[in-house]
């Protein structure tokens, strides 16, 4: 800078007077002949700001790429283990998941919004539109809050405090057992099907390989009427048509219904309980709460960190005009990253079916 | 500086001044039909289409919404294409990666599973 100052001392570039105050109220010149924003390794600020977006993108390729492996873990053990995940799914809550998708939404609305005013040259609708961005994250992350503790509760926990990890120990044998009946009937309890709609008739509540320990509790947790045979017994099971085998034998056969009046083949979503898991299965229940945890506390370490760039996007909201505002679009760039990340989340992890 | 790189500097400035500015009437489009798309995505999973169509359908509608907020809050649509390059690539990366992952498990993992009776440590509980 000093050298500028010793070649070209209070010189007037043609058309331009030194430090003249322009028409959006900013100081277009110094005695340097060029922005003060344009950095010296650019020769244009148009350059300047192009390359600077087109690193934000090579990060924001980055970003999706470590997304994108912990995608790989789920798409391995989906793939693997579908009814693992048909099973264990039901713990989510699918309407703060949609929610928080749509709080997501809307602060990238925001976000883009503010966006717009700095290159509009407002700061005031800047400052507001930065607000209600960081207060679409804090509504995110409590409603985030809420769904890990109502896990953590049940003892939902990624890893090995996890009541279907093999290591989960209650200390002794019925107590271990009482939480796990516990956590069960949680994630049944979200599964319950409407009225009316059938529940499948396959499963008899033994336990696969015989085992009786694991048998007697899983039984224990659906005593209450879901699984009992005789409540699912189909009304037509039992047809028989008079005249089969003569020439009068019924062409249409009346299809096999159960109480509720659904007929069996048209059962609808396929519901999986945890009776109706393999032995193996079952062992590996609790690494579908551990890809839950860590993609959606990747994400969530993602929002915190959004929050803290527009919390320091605020507080330098005076340095930003329409001739120079990058700060806020490259900080609006990774905020919409955070909400793309969510928009394949949500249905790949609630809304399975 | 020379009089030349002032005058280019003075004229791009001048361009410069006025950035590509997107409408808030337009911006506000897009958001309702991303929230139209999100009711879409739980809607339709009150119907049952077999679990492979449930879970293209799931993922065509996000590409879908992820498609919108690239292009318009993302403003790819009004930037140097080689922002979408990068951006592309990366997504052909993961979805390669994906696939020889899945490719990969069906083909390797009855390698993998020990035979009955095989003794597999603290497991075999």
């Amino acid at each position: 800078m000093s050298t500028h100052a010793a070649t070209t001392p209070a010189r007037t570039d043609s058309g331009h007077a030194a430090g003249h105050v322009d028409a959006q109220g900013d100081i277009h010149h110094d005695s340097h002949g060029h922005s003060p924003h344009l950095a010296h390794h650019f020769d244009t600020t148009e350059q300047q700001i192009s390359t600077g977006k087109l690193g934000m993108w090579c990060f924001l390729a980055t970003e999706i790429l470590m997304f994108g492996g912990l995608f790989v873990a789920y798409a391995v053990y989906r793939h693997n283990h579908p009814d693992v995940f048909l099973f264990a799914h039901k713990s989510l809550n699918t309407n703060l998941g949609a929610i928080n998708t749509v709080v997501l939404l809307l602060s990238s609305f925001t976000m883009a919004m503010a966006v717009r005013a700095a290159a509009m040259n407002n700061r005031k609708q800047l400052k507001m539109l930065l607000i209600l961005t960081f207060l679409g994250g804090i509504g995110f992350m409590g409603i985030k809050s809420k769904e890990y503790y109502d896990k953590w509760n049940k003892d939902l926990f990624p890893g090995a405090m996890n009541v279907f990890n093999t290591a989960f120990d209650k200390g002794t044998e019925v107590d271990t057992i009482k939480a796990k009946d516990k956590s069960i009937d949680y994630i049944e309890a979200h599964g319950v099907p409407a009225p009316g709609q059938a529940i499948p008739a396959a499963n008899t509540g033994k336990d696969l390989d015989g085992a009786q320990s694991e048998g007697a509790h899983s039984e224990g947790a659906y005593a209450a009427g879901m699984h009992s045979a005789a409540a699912v017994q189909p009304v037509g099971w039992n047809y028989k048509d008079p005249n089969a085998g003569t020439s009068d034998a019924a062409k249409i056969v009346p299809p096999q219904t159960i109480p509720g009046g659904m007929a069996v083949e048209n059962i609808g979503p396929k519901i999986v309980h945890y009776s109706d898991l393999s032995a193996g299965d079952r062992k590996n229940v609790n690494t579908f709460f551990s890809i839950y945890f860590m993609m959606t506390g990747l994400h969530a370490i993602h929002v915190i960190i959004g929050m803290g760039v527009i919390a320091w996007l605020y507080f330098r909201a005076n340095e930003f005009s329409s001739e120079y505002f990058a700060p806020v679009d490259l900080g609006g760039l990774y905020w919409h990253l955070v909400d793309l990340v969510w928009i394949f989340l949500f249905p790949l992890l609630y809304l399975i079916h | 500086m020379n009089h030349d790189t002032l005058a280019i500097e003075a004229s791009e400035e001048k361009a410069h001044a006025h950035p590509h500015v997107v409408s808030w009437q337009l911006n506000l489009g897009i958001l309702l039909v991303l929230l139209f798309l999100t009711f879409i995505t739980v809607a339709v999973t009150k119907v049952d289409f077999g679990s492979a169509a449930n879970l293209s359908i799931a993922l065509v509608v996000a590409v879908a919404k992820a498609a919108l907020v690239l292009l318009y809050f993302m403003h790819l649509r009004w930037d140097a294409p080689f922002n979408a390059v990068a951006l592309v690539a990366s997504m052909l990366f993961v979805m390669l990666f994906i696939l020889f992952a899945i490719t990969d498990t069906d083909t390797s993992l009855k390698n993998l599973t020990p035979p009955e009776g095989f003794p597999t440590g603290t497991m075999a509980r």
